[in-house]
């Protein structure tokens, strides 16, 4: 008898809880979950979206591999990686040290340096559009002859230049997001390590170089994954700041997600598209595997 | 003693000179965004640019809503982005409570394939997620784009990090008192949980206005497109028209930066919450 309405009552409780589930994860489950197994399926197989699917085995990633956008995409995201997560991580930090000092103003330089951020990218990048402008008139072309007295660049007009436009332009628009998490690491450093230092007569650099860098270490780690994924994914900003009048991003500048969007809404070549897909998943994975592996070494610290 | 003194006043002169610089860096943009969008398109690219222009040009401002249905597209982004924000925060806050709050069978699971698809980038499924929209026939639709947006992993995993801190006690009491969970969700839990709830507001309206890539795949028929393909498309067309593509920036980044303002201490708790490991 008891054990018998206490199962009820379990069963009452987890239908509680579906009911509860159930509404989020549906949709979730339908469009989320089932888009992802399809992902998986689609990469080995030839399909325009219209006609049967068909079985290709690996074809779709030996053609991605010898195809020349692919592997200028590929190469161009990598690039883009590596230049902007250094330089991102760096200026993030400065600034988080700059504006958790004692100063005036200090609630305004933080919003106006996180504005960026959360502000609407074609608006943002249309003005950089302008001041990035190739010929002489531009801001900063004006700037370069003027105060640093250089021959103006073509900057997203030149194939040489267009990376380095884009990796510029991402810096300024998400660094405030990484000095919010900077400053929240350094809001966690006690106030006695800066002490105890100082007793032993440390100076300002070396408390910067012994207590705030290791004591960041764990933010910082936090910092590159999450720089590291984001830059896989950029699309945007290159659709923005390298698109033709006709969207078309071409060799110099084209990315990994580009590539997918070409080939799948262009080209209608799904499986090839579904294939970079997964490789740009491939390299997400790894590196949050190396995540999860350096969260449990800092657990253990 | 004086030496001391000194290298504070140093200090104090290269943090100035930084936030000085900083505020340039930050501020020029948006300055000149206003002030070429009060100009003629012949008067934007001169040497020495007006910051300062004795007349500006406010029919810029009333040109654009005719020039492009710049009030549709706002429409269209306003009425999305309200659906997309409730939708996500019945649903996950929802979800949220049974996987903090409630014991039952596949609880870790399900969890787990939450926590398991935050990896996967969305630019890894956006094309069979089309394709799947299309044959359901929802491709050029907004309610495409409310699904693509309403079912966030992160949400629930946001709302639930928030409610696994409220005791458990405050439930088992309330459930004593014969409260059954809906009650106790809505009445207990949901008046709680008001800062998880607006750093999940502020996080969807932001995202939700300012999305591009869902917008730019799936909708194609102009009166249905959203602010920042709208203007994207308009800038494609007349990319010499700087004046007014100036203006329309401006009037897009003008509820961002009133909500943004608004509501900035949940933003920055929100982003705080993945971030420091606690």
């Amino acid at each position: 008898m008891n054990t018998i309405s206490q199962k009820r009552r379990k069963r009452k409780q987890a239908l509680i809880a579906y009911s509860f589930i159930a509404p989020n994860f549906l949709g979730f489950a339908v469009f989320t979950l089932g888009p992802i197994i399809l992902a998986f399926i689609m990469a080995f197989t030839e399909w325009d979206g219209n006609n049967p699917m068909q079985f290709i085995g690996f074809s779709n990633f030996t053609s991605i591999f010898s195809d020349d956008r692919f592997m200028s995409a590929l190469k161009n995201t990598i690039v883009y990686s590596i230049f902007t997560v250094p330089f991102t991580l760096a200026v993030a930090l400065g600034l988080a040290i700059l504006l958790n000092q004692k100063i005036r103003g200090r609630t305004f330089f933080r919003t106006v340096t996180f504005f960026p951020y959360v502000a609407s990218l074609v608006a943002v990048a249309a003005v950089w559009n302008m001041l990035f402008t190739p010929s002489e008139e531009g801001l900063i072309n004006q700037l370069l002859i003027n105060v640093f007295h250089t021959e103006p660049l073509k900057w997203a007009a030149s194939p040489n230049t267009v990376m380095l436009t884009i990796v510029l332009f991402s810096i300024w628009k998400n660094m405030g997001y990484y000095m919010v998490i900077y400053l929240a690491g350094l809001q966690g450093i006690s106030e006695d390590l800066y002490e105890a230092a100082a007793l032993d007569g440390a100076g300002s650099f070396e408390q910067f170089r012994y207590v705030t860098l290791p004591q960041l270490k764990p933010t910082t780690f936090f910092v590159v994954i999450m720089l590291t994924i984001s830059c896989f994914k950029i699309y945007d900003i290159v659709y923005m700041l390298a698109g033709g009048s006709n969207g078309v991003v071409n060799k110099s500048a084209i990315v990994l997600v580009y590539y997918i969007y070409e080939e799948a809404f262009r080209n209608w070549k799904l499986g090839q598209a579904s294939a970079a897909a997964l490789v740009l998943f491939a390299i997400v994975l790894i590196i949050t595997l190396i995540q999860f592996k350096g969260e449990k070494n800092y657990a253990n610290d | 003693m004086r030496s001391q003194s000194t290298n504070k006043l140093i200090k104090n002169i290269i943090i100035y000179i930084l936030l000085i610089l900083l505020a340039f860096l930050m501020l020029v943009p948006f300055v000149w965004m206003v002030t070429a969008s009060l100009k003629m398109n012949k008067d934007i690219f001169v040497i020495p640019y007006q910051w300062l222009n004795p007349e500006p040009r406010w029919l810029n401002y009333i040109d654009i809503w005719t020039k492009i249905p710049l009030a549709k597209y706002a429409l269209n982004t306003v009425k999305l982005t309200i659906i997309v924000t409730i939708l996500q925060i019945l649903t996950s806050s929802f979800a949220a409570y049974a996987f903090a709050k409630l014991q039952f069978k596949g609880r870790n699971i399900l969890f787990l394939a939450y926590i398991a698809t935050i990896a996967v980038p969305w630019q890894v499924y956006m094309v069979p997620q089309f394709i799947f929209m299309r044959n359901l026939g929802l491709a050029d639709t907004h309610l495409a784009i409310i699904i693509l947006q309403a079912f966030s992993a992160f949400g629930v995993f946001l709302m639930r990090q928030f409610y696994e801190g409220i005791p458990d006690s405050l439930c088992e009491a309330a459930r004593i008192d014969g409260m059954s969970e809906y009650k106790i969700y809505a009445q207990i839990m949901l008046p709680l949980s008001k800062p998880a709830l607006s750093t999940l507001t502020i996080f969807t309206f932001v995202n939700t206005w300012n999305d591009f890539l869902g917008p730019l795949i799936y909708l194609t028929t102009d009166s249905k497109k959203t602010l920042q393909i709208g203007i994207k498309m308009f800038i494609s067309q007349y990319s010499a028209e700087y004046g007014l593509i100036m203006a329309a920036s401006v009037l897009s980044l003008i509820p961002v930066l009133i909500v943004f303002i608004a509501l900035q201490k949940y933003f920055v708790a929100g982003i705080t919450t993945g971030a420091v490991k606690g």
